[in-house]
């Protein structure tokens, strides 16, 4: 917004980008187009977004409409060449802007203040008029004084035509730089994005119970990434809330290897992840594994007098119950195993491990058949014993796998100075203002006659009141000291 | 008293204030304007308690699952504050509150006419969808301490958004000559908008999610859901249009000039930008911390910048080219569209990550 006239193209170009009319309409180019990817799902697949289109279109037109829409990147439009153009124009913008008005700021801010005259005193935003018996002395004393228990540090000047006095203060200046880190954290934001999308990744990573890997895969690509150490998951669990099928935690216990040592070991959760050198992972989905190779059920084995161990089984394989002369062997398995309600049949709901079973045959001197059935992890009583003994069933370990997502971004923390900046500085920016007051006292030999008059760059309603207050600091000064 | 005794109370208490309202503004008598303000304060009071009731009725439930838990941990992870109706309680909350205090400083009651009806408007919204209200336990993505400051300090600029919403609202009548006059048109646009979406809502609750896809996310929804609800927006606009001009009336008989309103609608951006602003960045936060990615583009990010670029633009027109009036009325209504459906809207219609707020 230079006032010259333009010289040459590039004065044009520089005076557009400097443009609060660029900026505003940039703005609003960016909110219409974000709309259109809300409505279209970012990169999906064809059916889908076929079929929100067909909502708009009609089914006919929809693939021709889909071809147009892709051709435009409207499909994965955040990351397409024209809607990067915009943020960088945006950008350009927002620096061009800062550059082009804060010279003229940071003169307002930094020049020293000046008296008035007369006709500029009167005609501030803000004026008062007192008159009081008090010695022009008396009265300046009392208004540097109140100027500075107002945060002002008072200077002040005579007239040479009527030797006239005048005190002035000014405080919040700098609250004027405001808008301009909110400007300034946008674009540190920015960069913190680009450092991310640079030298960092983000992939993903399913690892099965008890299987390690030293690698992550980018998402879409599937490409390798190298992480330059190992992670291994332990042991994966979903809790529920009660005996319901509501999801309480995920979680999943991950050991970090270097050199085959290990160097660190974790029980993640959803919002509570893991990281080391700068890669973190993320607890971010769950999956059965449809045949388990290693797979081992984990048995609690209660005695009568208390006493508890932990037994692992292979499927088919007896093993003996510590603590009493039988034996056990699993040999059925359900991920989710519930009673139908109207045949009584046993059914697996889920494959996903919401109530897991197995059934499990007891035999004894490893002929015998004493019984077979099934026992839930839900329900421990169905795994009750004679004689107060007690197999109850812990988990499938090995059947399930932990879905981690992978990442490491040495941008983020600049993505986060930028939010603290920008908190700060739109705090400064709407609540701060710049306050300037002058005061001018003149005596006329037996009355001295006080003009007040004040300014500030918003807010100006809060800052009547204060001044009001000053005024009336003033009065009661002066008629406490006669 | 438990809590939905108190919420009845505290409902009962916003819908009578809301024709007393209406009434005072109608009749101008000083009695009806101090019951209104009354019953309102006794509505808020109801509602600040049963906000805690509920919060005490839900850290027992926690405490019952998880016993293990510090008291702090229960109180943490119990706030009332984790779906669609303990956030549209809260959004209540907040813009009766910063109303009461608007009210007290500018000591005029006229606004209260066009408050207590959005939270009228909720309310019912509330009841007529079916929301459920029931204290459900905490599901695992929300189990983290940005839940309280995210949807504390995000509804609260809500609230202040819905307060400016109110006065330009009363500007545009205000300023309207007739009604051919732009400004009015939009203003029924806008008005007749916002109730529609609220029925869109509505329409969207009742009749479930929509459907899902094989990968469990959602489909969106078909021509059946859309065409007669497109359908019925000319008819709101038109009764909205028709009848809107005789608030004009009873409103420039109060004394209340355009630029109280244009300052009380700059006043309540000014609160709700940086809320909003705020709002956004723990939610960055929370979802780099849970999910490990503080930006994706998803239909409720997006959206909330959507609304961060509608009101920069109100405060770069206002600040910076120096428009007033009517105009800033208009930008100040778009961003509160923007506002209703980034909170809504975007729960009901779209798909994406934040769907806990949607049932």
């Amino acid at each position: 917004m230079s006032e010259k006239k333009p010289a040459s193209v590039t004065d044009k170009i520089w005076s557009v980008l400097s443009s609060v009319t660029l900026a505003v309409v940039l703005i609003a180019i960016l909110a219409v187009t974000s709309i259109v990817g809300t409505v279209i799902e970012q990169s999906t697949d064809y059916d889908k977004n076929i079929k929100v289109i067909s909502t708009f279109v009609g089914s006919g037109a929809a693939p021709a409409a889909y071809k147009a829409l892709n051709a435009l990147g409207f499909m994965d439009m955040y990351r397409s060449w024209w809607f990067m153009s915009l943020l960088i124009l945006f950008s350009v913008n927002l620096v061009v802007c800062s550059i082009e008005r804060l010279p003229r700021i940071w003169k307002i801010v930094t020049d020293p203040m000046i008296p008035l005259k007369d006709n500029v005193l009167r005609n501030l935003g803000i004026r008062h008029e007192i008159t009081v018996a008090s010695k022009p002395e008396d009265a300046r004393s009392v208004v540097e004084s109140v100027l500075k228990a107002g945060g002002m540090s008072p200077q002040a000047a005579t007239s040479s035509e009527d030797g006239s006095v005048q005190v002035f203060g000014q405080k919040g200046g700098w609250a004027r730089f405001g808008v301009y880190v909110v400007h300034g954290s946008i674009l540190v934001i920015f960069i913190g994005a680009i450092v991310g999308a640079i030298w960092g990744f983000k992939g993903g990573l399913n690892l099965p119970e008890g299987t390690d890997s030293d690698a992550a895969y980018q998402y879409g690509s599937g490409q390798e990434i190298p992480l330059g150490f190992t992670v291994r998951c332990n042991w994966y669990e979903t809790e529920f809330y009660g005996n319901s099928d509501m999801p309480k935690l995920f979680k999943s216990e991950l050991t970090v290897l270097e050199n085959g040592r290990e160097v660190m070991k974790k029980w993640i959760r959803v919002n509570d992840p893991l990281t080391y050198k700068g890669v973190t992972f993320y607890q971010s989905s769950y999956g059965p594994i449809p045949t388990p190779q290693n797979g081992l059920f984990v048995f609690k084995v209660k005695s009568g007098s208390g006493g508890e161990q932990m037994v692992w089984a292979k499927m088919n394989q007896p093993f003996k119950i510590p603590g009493t002369d039988m034996e056990a062997t699993v040999v059925n398995f359900s991920p989710a195993l519930t009673t139908d309600r109207n045949t009584g049949q046993l059914y697996t709901y889920t494959s996903s491990m919401n109530n897991p079973a197995v059934e499990v045959r007891f035999t004894r001197g490893g002929q015998e058949v004493l019984r077979t059935g099934w026992i839930w992890k839900r329900w421990p009583d169905t795994g009750k014993l004679q004689g107060g003994a007690a197999l109850e069933f812990d988990h499938y370990w090995g059947a399930q796998y932990t879905g981690l997502q992978v990442r490491k971004d040495p941008g983020v923390w600049l993505v986060y100075l930028g939010c603290i900046l920008m908190s700060i500085a739109l705090y400064v920016a709407f609540f701060i203002s710049h306050r300037k007051v002058w005061v001018k006292i003149a005596g006329d030999g037996r009355k001295t006659r006080i003009l007040i008059g004040a300014s500030a760059h918003k807010n100006k309603h809060a800052f009547e009141k204060d001044v009001e207050k000053m005024v009336s600091g003033i009065t009661a000064g002066l008629e406490g000291g006669v | 008293m438990d809590s939905s005794a108190l919420f009845n109370i505290s409902t009962f208490a916003y819908i009578i204030a809301m024709i007393a309202y209406i009434a005072y503004l109608a009749f101008k008598q000083k009695g009806i304007g101090l019951a209104a303000t009354g019953i309102t304060a006794a509505g808020f009071i109801a509602q600040t308690a049963a906000i805690f009731a509920r919060w005490s009725e839900s850290y027992a439930q926690w405490m019952k699952f998880s016993p293990e838990s510090s008291v702090l941990l229960g109180i943490s992870r119990s706030a009332p504050l984790r779906n669609l109706y303990e956030s549209l309680v809260f959004f209540i909350w907040s813009m009766i509150l910063l109303y009461l205090i608007i009210e007290y400083v500018y000591k005029n009651r006229s606004m209260g006419a066009f408050v207590t009806p959005i939270a009228g408007l909720a309310l019912a919204f509330i009841e007529m969808a079916g929301i459920g209200k029931e204290i459900q336990p905490l599901v695992p993505a929300l189990q983290s301490n940005w839940l309280i400051a995210h949807v504390l300090i995000s509804f609260f600029g809500y609230g202040a958004f819905a307060i400016s919403y109110a006065t330009s609202n009363m500007h545009l009548i205000l300023a309207s000559s007739d009604r051919k006059a732009q400004s009015y048109i939009f203003w029924a646009f806008a008005f007749s908008l916002f109730i529609w979406v609220l029925i869109v809502a509505t329409a969207g609750t009742i009749s479930g999610p929509p459907p899902e896809g094989m990968d469990g996310r959602s489909a969106g929804r078909g021509m059946s859901f859309w065409l007669p609800l497109a359908g019925l927006y000319p008819v709101l606009f038109f009764v909205v249009w028709r009848f809107g001009l005789s608030m004009k009336k009873l409103l420039s008989s109060f004394d209340l000039s355009t630029d109280i309103l244009d300052e009380i609608t700059y006043k309540g951006i000014a609160v709700g930008f940086p809320l909003l602003t705020l709002g956004i960045i723990t939610g960055a936060i929370w979802a780099d911390s849970a999910w490990g990615t503080y930006w994706s583009w998803d239909p409720k990010e997006t959206w909330s910048l959507i609304t961060w670029f509608a009101y920069a633009l109100y405060l770069h027109s206002r600040l910076m080219r120096g428009w007033r009036g009517v105009k800033t009325a208009i930008l100040s209504l778009i961003g509160f569209i923007s506002v209703v459906f980034t909170y809504l809207g975007v729960n009901l219609l779209l798909s994406g990550l934040h769907s806990y707020g949607g049932g």
